[in-house]
């Protein structure tokens, strides 16, 4: 493992090889908002300056991944660069898009509610109270096609994963762990508690642009009771549900 | 009728596959890709197409096909099998090599005979739609290829061309050394630091078995148990192809080309690009030993590897009658004694 120091804004930036394809930019180990923000910021900045072999770049909570084409370029050279450009990423300057999800928090669409107020000491009222108050910001996407890691929820709503991940969990559950709120874009196997459920299609093939959300961007939820939701999903399914970002980040 | 190959039997997994969707996994969209992308390229090269378009990745078990169109050109690479033409006239096709078969034709790829997976490329391609840039078929995303999904009995797998193209069958000079048990080179990190010195020592001195759940995403090895120093929790970051993920159980897991873009456990080790597609043919029950490289020698590896591909299709030459075997003249002769193999047929 190769690793060097970088100041970036008193951040340090540490170098670290996975295989002979891909070199992680670290910021740190845990989940922060600012190591995020120079992730991102990073992130735009090597998209802009298109470097000779860079194949595709992953920003993830706390550390870039850049994925190389080893005949075009090396870890040293790659390395190199990259230490060069710190020093002039600055702040994130994108605007940042700021999506409105409509989430039915009812019945079958909220499956844990009842759990999660529980093991909370809160009542299900106040669980989803606190969960659309806040804007969220999205760190990453990950685990799956359009799976977005967003935070930060409220102090009394964080839980460890369940201790027995469902085998199923339907496409649009809205869920939370730790101090992240999620959708599962897709259905898949899943270990989070769902708390609600969106009829927003966040990845679909069938799209120009198959993924809504991409890091950095920030999601506010608008709860809407079960006959909206059915309608609202009925829409979707025939494709007619156009959900888009506020262009500016108002929503705050 | 558009050209086609109707599926007889499908196969264990039959997927299309090209060398993967990039430029997706910031949005969470796993690469996915042939295991072993060196028998696509040259099984591509042997058919004629570019080296990187899509054949057709065959696990463990073949498919039986019939050949609905005037003619078709297709290879078999990455493995010992041969391609069986049934019929009246049954003849047997050395891998390594391009054949043209023609309508009403049915061959099959038997069980697998040497690595888990080959390549069957089919001259023109498939035509199949892309998805985000890529014809790899990613099952779990039910995404891209042939419906986003392996091959089944029935299917018709349209063609891109009607008839073989102009030009004769080709082959290799020789069989590509497949790896067999070679040890696979990895680079430490990018987590070593989570994982006590003892772990690290037993992870390269091994062996680990290739367990039975393996499949495109990844496969679970059996062997020396690995000791985090503190924690298996890391906070997520990406995945690169090959990355050796430890998780709670301490028995490592290499991840593959259907893997996800990122994940929350410490990974001791990432394979090298060059000894990729030796992990991708690796079975259940084969044994792995891992050897420790820097990444300078990682690079130099990928380089020779690539050079070494070069080489292989610049030699192709026009394909003998040496590589086919009439089947019924073999039994006849009592030849067949389970031993052949395209390279030295």
């Amino acid at each position: 493992m190769d690793t060097e120091g970088v100041d970036i804004s008193n951040v340090q930036a540490r170098f670290v090889n996975s295989g002979d394809r891909a070199l992680v930019v670290e910021f740190g180990d845990v989940v922060d908002r600012a190591l995020n923000d120079r992730v991102l910021a990073l992130d735009a900045h090597l998209k802009s300056a298109a470097i000779p072999g860079v194949v595709e770049t992953v920003p993830t909570f706390r550390s870039l991944m850049v994925h190389y084409d080893p005949l075009r370029t090396g870890a040293a050279d790659l390395t190199r660069t990259i230490e060069g450009l710190l020093g002039s990423v600055g702040a994130l300057d994108r605007q940042p898009r700021t999506w409105r999800f409509p989430v039915c928090y009812e019945g079958e669409c909220a499956p844990d509610l009842e759990d999660v107020a529980k093991r909370t000491g809160l009542t299900p009222d106040r669980v989803v109270a606190l969960h659309n108050a806040a804007t969220y910001h999205v760190y990453m996407i990950g685990f799956l096609p359009g799976f977005p890691y967003m935070g930060d929820i409220a102090e009394e709503l964080r839980l460890p994963r369940r201790e027995n991940p469902r085998v199923r969990v339907p496409r649009g559950s809205v869920a939370i762990a730790m101090n992240q709120t999620a959708i599962y874009a897709l259905e898949s196997p899943g270990g989070w508690h769902l708390i609600g459920t969106t009829p927003v299609r966040l990845f679909d093939l069938t799209r120009d642009d198959p993924a809504l959300l991409a890091a950095g961007d920030k999601v506010v939820f608008d709860p809407v009771d079960a006959k909206t939701f059915a309608e609202m999903r009925a829409a979707a399914d025939a494709g007619k549900l156009d959900i888009r970002p506020e262009a500016k980040g108002a929503a705050s | 009728m558009s050209a086609a190959l109707k599926v007889l039997q499908p196969g264990l997994c039959t997927t299309v596959q090209d060398m993967g969707r990039v430029g997706y996994q910031a949005l969470g969209v796993p690469v996915a890709g042939a295991l072993d992308p060196v028998a696509l390229r040259l099984a591509n090269a042997l058919v004629g197409n570019a080296e990187t378009a899509a054949g057709l990745e065959i696990l463990m078990q073949g498919p039986t096909f019939e050949v609905e169109a005037d003619g078709v050109r297709v290879a078999l690479a990455g493995t010992e099998s041969s391609i069986e033409i049934l019929g009246e006239e049954p003849r047997r096709v050395s891998p390594w090599r391009s054949v043209t078969l023609s309508r009403g034709q049915k061959f099959r790829v038997g069980v697998l005979q040497g690595p888990a997976t080959a390549i069957l490329a089919i001259a023109g391609g498939f035509a199949v739609e892309s998805c985000m840039g890529s014809l790899s078929t990613y099952v779990r995303g039910a995404m891209g290829g042939f419906h986003g999904r392996p091959l089944r009995a029935g299917d018709a797998l349209p063609l891109k061309c009607d008839a073989a193209p102009d030009g004769g069958d080709g082959q290799l000079v020789r069989a590509p050394d497949l790896g067999g048990d070679d040890p696979i080179r990895v680079v430490l990190g990018p987590q070593a630091d989570y994982f006590t010195d003892a772990a690290i020592r037993a992870f390269l001195a091994g062996p680990y078995t290739v367990s039975r759940e393996a499949d495109r995403m990844g496969m679970r090895l059996d062997g020396p148990a690995l000791e985090h120093r503190e924690t298996y929790n890391i906070v997520s970051d990406g995945i690169a192809n090959g990355a050796i993920q430890v998780p709670g159980s301490r028995q490592p897991i290499l991840l593959l080309a259907d893997r996800q873009t990122t994940g929350g456990y410490p990974k001791i080790a990432t394979v090298i690009s060059a000894d990729l597609p030796k992990v991708g043919r690796r079975r259940p029950g084969d044994r792995i030993r891992f050897a420790a490289v820097s990444v300078a020698e990682a690079e130099a590896a990928a380089r020779a590897a690539e050079a070494d591909i070069a080489k292989f299709i610049a030699g192709i030459q026009p394909a003998t009658d040496a590589g086919l075997l009439d089947l019924a003249s073999l039994y006849d002769g009592n030849l067949i004694s389970g031993v052949v193999s395209g390279t030295d047929g």
